[in-house]
């Protein structure tokens, strides 16, 4: 069931002209993915994989659509050559909307294996990052998604489990 | 018949319409053959080149012709169900079929054994998939631009690249030309 919180995120990639959105299943991030499933505002494409749908964003935004990913930061095990090569090197704005998984509240031990390498993966690609750990957070989205639109760059929003907690 | 050669068949073709080509010995052909505006090179980034063009097809309305390798797509297969999936009347998704990493000196991909691209582009549920003798291409090509249908073009070439420069143009410069030319042809 999508929350307020989750109605609130998909407002802003609207609001903030995101007409492009690609996916991978994410259970913290369903909420979200449903929504903008649902509605008219985004072309949704569901991808296979993380890289695979850098290249359907990186397509869609050379075809006049903002685009933005939505995936899990064990993700970026896999996309480190596609950021590098394609997204930062072609100047091509990403937002990045990440499920921080691994962090305080973690029940997976194997998450955690990821989360101590995601920022500084992040960190050794300059990519700007932005952590999200209370729902009132969300309020900063706006200005995220300009920024990365205005820089023409990728730009990661890491949400952690505190931060789905707070918007239950 | 070679990738080169090919290239140099369906230029009358490819010419007008928005083209996003992969990264190696094709990009590099079709730039020495007749660079466009329309082109869109890959200098990196191996295995996306499908889904570039799919997420460009989808984004717009004017045709796009993905022209794609064997060994790069067989990097990312998974993408064939994305396409399968979704419906882009404006996009052609062109695989250069020679059985080889071309690239990295015509090593041997799976498609020279057993691997049949246009039956796991059939299976991944991508419609009008056809596997075309070279020699043929153009005139499969040209029925798909015309019919404005989805199509996947297997096309059957020899092993072999043609000695030509690596790209010297800045990424940036070919992004935002493309981007312009988007608006205008
Ligand atoms: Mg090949």
């Amino acid at each position: 069931m999508a929350t307020a919180t989750d109605q609130k995120i998909v407002d802003s990639l609207a609001r903030c002209g995101v007409g492009f959105l690609t996916s991978v299943p994410c259970k913290q991030l369903a909420g979200v993915i449903e929504l903008a499933d649902k509605s008219d505002q985004f072309m949704h494409v569901p991808c296979n994989k993380e890289d695979e749908g850098m290249g359907l964003c990186a397509g869609a935004y050379m075809g006049g659509r903002q685009s933005c990913i939505i995936m899990q930061n064990t993700a970026l095990g896999v996309v480190v050559n596609t950021l590098a090569t394609l997204i930062q090197f072609y100047h091509i704005p990403l937002p990045m909307l990440i499920s921080y998984r691994g962090e305080i509240g973690e029940k997976v031990a194997c998450q955690v294996e990821m989360a101590l390498h995601t920022k500084a993966i992040l960190d050794q690609l300059h990519i700007p990052t932005y952590h999200f750990s209370d729902s009132r957070d969300v309020q900063r989205l706006d200005g995220i998604l300009t920024h990365a639109q205005m820089s023409r760059k990728p730009i990661a929003v890491l949400t952690d489990a505190t931060f789905w907690r707070s918007a239950q | 018949m070679i990738r080169y050669e090919l290239l140099k068949s369906i230029l009358p073709i490819i010419r007008d319409h928005l083209v996003v080509c992969n990264i190696g010995a094709p990009s590099q052909e079709l730039y020495a053959l007749d660079d466009q505006e329309t082109n869109f090179y890959m200098l990196g980034t191996m295995g996306l080149c499908s889904s570039i063009g799919f997420g460009l097809a989808l984004a717009q309305e004017k045709t796009v012709i993905a022209i794609d390798g064997d060994g790069s797509v067989l990097t990312n297969l998974a993408t064939l169900s994305t396409i399968g999936n979704h419906q882009a009347d404006n996009f052609i998704l062109l695989i250069v079929d020679n059985g080889s990493y071309g690239s990295t000196g015509d090593q041997p991909t799976y498609t020279s054994g057993r691997t049949s691209l246009a039956k796991v582009a059939a299976a991944c549920g991508c419609e009008n998939t056809a596997s075309v003798p070279a020699e043929n291409v153009g005139e499969v090509l040209r029925e798909a631009i015309a019919m404005r249908r989805q199509s996947v073009i297997i096309a059957e070439c020899q092993s072999g690249n043609v000695d030509v420069p690596v790209i010297d143009l800045d990424p940036v410069n070919i992004i935002e030309r493309f981007k312009t030319q988007i608006q205008d042809i």
